[in-house]
């Protein structure tokens, strides 16, 4: 390995984006968990639930102002470190990067106004209804977004003639084939990561302090709607897997160390490579099949119909396993705390199960990143597939390696500090000291 | 009427609009920092962070959609500038980081510390001077391409008088708009030892605003001719920004009217920003990128007006409420909400 501007450029983009993915996913997936949160409030009036939404809301403020910030530097670094990526690609793509911005202004005017306007509205619903437009704009920049990551990975809605662009469909560039199955696994996957983050935190306080009243619902919605966006999450997984197998067969097989075309393909789950042979790996017969085309005898692609130059890293093989086995797992703990939960003899709230439900959290965050690191290198030498590749895309400029280290820098700082004020925040202000501020008359839990 | 100049008039008026609301902004930062060190924060701050918690993630959006909006319309834009500017662009993306994620770390995390303060301040003046770099840079000269490189020259850059003359003007421009609408609005909170306070920061500020503003005109003359002329050739919009500049200061002087006062600031600068970017055209980059021959596909421009216009029917209307319950709301702005 290298460390020319070309690789310095990778590096920092990566870094750049593996860090703000963490707090725009919580961007994405939080509104609509305070919204759910302050509509069964407000429905039942249960002020247990209206204090949720008002932590979460509080917390919230906090990630996204990183998420902001972070976003500003992506944003401005792909003309920075790309430059001849966003010379040609603004060309094409450059409407639903403009869109997005519409979105976050949409958002950041509702957000200010949700957070500062708290019982000051008579009627309970016109508050409720300022976080709409901060779900919706949130959930808008991402698929906005991720339109120009699935125009990258499947370039569409231009012709090039003499290279000059002939044609432009701005329309069709951004309703690219990879869109509909990325916008929906990016989606779904940013509210199960939201609803597993609040889920770890109800349950690690249970585990530390004791299980309220308010404890004991948050725990309740929150794990049943990690449950609900797992499996949805997971379809749209299998969908994606769908996508590449018919239009990228590339990142799929080199994602399945699957070197051979070959029909009735086995899945290859971890292990190590001996040449082109996996060793020590679970194998499925059929699977790979399946996965791709949902018949255990179809013909999937195998590496070696591709040149040798075009075929991406073979690591990115576990950042696709572990990515779906967090996806099981995400399945199947809320399941166990459902079923538990349903069942009069059994407890909801032994250890095991909580921490398991605390692992959620942290688990939903590497399967983000383990996904796009899959996405992202598993596209390589592509920055537009194929028509640019990363080297011709970056920078000249010899500084990139200095500005690595600035960014380096400042997201250590940012992230640290991040840590520390959410901490001091709920510390000095725990849910049943706010609840008896807020709400004198109501009756203790039951604890 | 041709979609470039559609582009181009869209972005020079966000990009005024963002002079004014960060301005407000950073002035503000730099004030509060003043005042602390003064021992003076306890008249102002609580004014300032009223009107600044809920709109700091606004005005930062201004910024991202010029910057979104001209590499959209103009890709060109990204080779040359995306280039040149990847160190002064990287350092004012990090002074931006820091002040926007501080800002909410103090502001709903925990008391406010002195080093907070200090880099909340600092950053306050270090931005807008990194900023201004930008429109330096377009003046031609300082980024130049060889063969199939761009580079900035930073030598000439740093002894340009051209240059420093306009980080001046950045500077006491930010802080006598943030001045004037401060005054403005401590005077709708009926803060009076507060209004006394930034009132005497507008007036103090006035005078060196237009003598940084005559000054970074000579410079201009000296280092691009035909820019300086084209401007002159608006001689009529400089003197309107000039009668603006004067009856802003007739009103805050006689005390009344801070309002109208504030508005005719913004007047006062929207017809000197207008006067020196029409002065520019076509020059994107001199003589690098024109917007005609640095412009996006025909179907793309359009797509992207059109993007505009239903994004605008949009944010009015939200960005009116936003007004009306924040700047408007005679009690949220006295601090009774
Ligand atoms: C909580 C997060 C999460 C979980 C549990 C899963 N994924 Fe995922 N996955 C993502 C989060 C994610 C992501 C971060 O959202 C990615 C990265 C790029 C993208 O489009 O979505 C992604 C990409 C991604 C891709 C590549 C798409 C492309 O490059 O176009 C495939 C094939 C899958 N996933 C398949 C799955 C399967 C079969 C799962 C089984 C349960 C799964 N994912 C669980
Ligand atoms: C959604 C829009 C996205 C765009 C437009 C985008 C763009 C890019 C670009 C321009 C590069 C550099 C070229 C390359 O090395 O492939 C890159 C690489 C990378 N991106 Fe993305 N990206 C997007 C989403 C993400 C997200 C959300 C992540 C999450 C963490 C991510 C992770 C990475 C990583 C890790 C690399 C480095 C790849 C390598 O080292 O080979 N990307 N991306
Ligand atoms: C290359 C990729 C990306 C770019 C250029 C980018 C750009 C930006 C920018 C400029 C902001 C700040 C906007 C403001 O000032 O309010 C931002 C914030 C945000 N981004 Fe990204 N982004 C990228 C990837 C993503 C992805 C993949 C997602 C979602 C899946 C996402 C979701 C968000 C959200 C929700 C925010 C708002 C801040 C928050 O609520 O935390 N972004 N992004």
């Amino acid at each position: 390995m290298e460390f020319d501007t070309v690789m310095m450029s990778r590096l920092l983009t990566g870094m750049t984006l593996a860090f703000h993915i963490i707090f725009a996913t919580i961007g994405v997936g939080v509104p609509l968990m305070i919204a759910i949160a302050e509509f069964i409030g407000i429905r039942r009036k249960d002020p247990h639930y209206l204090m949720m939404a008002r932590r979460w809301a509080r917390g919230f403020i906090i990630t996204v102002a990183i998420g902001v910030v972070t976003g500003t530097a992506i944003g401005l670094q792909l003309s920075l470190v790309w430059p001849n990526f966003m010379q040609l690609a603004g060309n094409v793509i450059a409407l639903p990067l403009f869109m997005e911005v519409f979105a976050f202004f949409f958002e950041a005017i509702f957000l200010g106004i949700y957070l500062y306007t708290w019982d000051r509205f008579k009627n309970p619903y016109t508050h409720w209804a300022l976080n709409i437009p901060v779900v919706l704009g949130a959930g808008m920049s991402a698929v906005f977004i991720t339109t120009v990551n699935g125009f990258m990975n499947q370039p569409e809605g231009f012709a090039i003639e003499n290279g000059q662009f002939a044609a432009v469909n701005p329309i069709a560039a951004m309703l690219n084939t990879a869109t509909p199955t990325k916008v929906f696994h990016v989606l779904s996957s940013a509210y199960l990561t939201a609803a597993a983050l609040l889920a770890a935190i109800t349950a690690f306080f249970i585990l530390k302090k004791k299980a309220t009243d308010y404890h004991k619902k948050a725990l309740k919605m929150t794990v049943t709607l990690v449950f609900i966006f797992g499996v949805l999450t997971a379809l749209a997984g299998d969908l994606s897997a769908k996508f590449l197998a018919e239009h990228q067969p590339e990142k799929l097989a080199a994602g399945e160390w699957h070197f051979e075309t070959e029909e009735n393909a086995d899945l290859v789950l971890f292990g190590w490579l001996d040449g082109e042979e996996p060793q020590g790996a679970i194998r499925i017969p059929g699977a790979l099949s399946f996965l791709a085309f949902g018949d255990f005898n179809a013909e999937v692609i195998g590496l070696e119909e591709f040149p040798e130059e075009e075929i991406p890293p073979l690591w990115i093989h576990y950042m696709f396993d572990l990515m779906v086995t967090i996806g099981g797992a995400l399945v199947i703990i809320p399941l166990l705390y459902l079923i538990v939960s349903r069942v009069k003899k059994w407890n909801e709230y032994n250890k095991g199960l909580l921490w398991m439900i605390v692992a959620t959290g942290p688990l939903a965050f590497l399967a983000i990143e383990f996904g796009w690191f899959y996405a992202e290198v598993g596209r390589q030498p592509w920055i537009l597939r194929g028509y640019m590749t990363v080297e011709e895309a970056a920078t000249t400029s010899p500084y990139i390696g200095l500005m690595f280290f600035l960014f380096m820098a400042l997201y250590i700082v940012l992230g640290t500090l991040c840590v520390v004020t959410l901490r001091k925040l709920f510390r000095d202000n725990p849910a049943e000291l706010e609840l008896e501020k807020h709400y004198p008359n109501l009756e203790k839990g039951d604890d | 009427m041709s979609y470039e100049i559609i582009g181009i008039s869209v972005l020079w008026i966000f990009l005024y609009g963002y002079l004014i609301v960060a301005s407000v902004d950073f002035g503000a930062g730099f004030y509060a920092w003043y005042a602390k060190a003064t021992k003076k924060d306890h008249i102002i701050n609580q004014l300032i962070s009223r009107y600044l918690s809920p709109v700091w993630e606004i005005t930062n959006v201004f910024f991202v959609f010029f910057f979104v909006g001209i590499v959209g319309f103009f890709p060109d834009t990204a080779y040359y500038y995306g280039t040149a500017l990847l160190v002064p662009g990287s350092i004012a993306l990090v002074l931006l980081a820091i002040r926007g994620s501080f800002y909410a770390f103090e502001n709903y995390g925990s008391k406010q510390s002195n080093v907070y303060m200090f880099l909340y301040g600092a950053t306050g003046l270090l931005i807008p001077a990194s900023l201004a770099v930008a429109l330096t840079l377009s003046e031609g000269g300082f980024i130049v391409e060889e063969g199939n490189s761009v580079s900035l020259r930073y030598l000439e850059l740093f002894s340009s008088p051209l240059s420093w003359s306009i980080v001046g003007l950045a500077l006491v421009s930010v802080l006598f708009i943030s001045a004037a609408f401060l005054t403005f609005y401590a005077d709708r909170a009926n803060d009076q030892p507060a209004l006394k306070l930034v009132r005497g920061y507008a007036l103090f500020w006035s005078t060196p605003t237009i003598i940084a503003a005559l000054t970074a005109f000579i410079f201009l003359s000296q280092h691009n001719e035909r820019h300086f002329d084209n401007m002159m050739d608006l001689w009529w919009m400089l003197g309107l920004s000039v009668a603006f500049f004067m009856a802003a200061m007739l009103l805050l002087y006689s005390g009344k009217n801070y309002g109208l006062a504030f508005f005719f600031v913004m007047l006062q600068f929207f017809f000197a920003f207008f006067a020196y970017g029409i002065g520019h055209y076509p020059y994107i980059l001199d003589p690098y990128i024109t917007i005609h021959n640095s412009s996006t596909h025909e179907s793309m421009g359009l797509a992207l007006v059109i993007a505009f216009i239903g994004g605008l029917v949009l944010l009015i209307p939200s960005l009116v409420l936003v007004f009306k319950l924040f700047l408007f709301d005679a009690d949220y702005v006295k601090g009774k909400k």
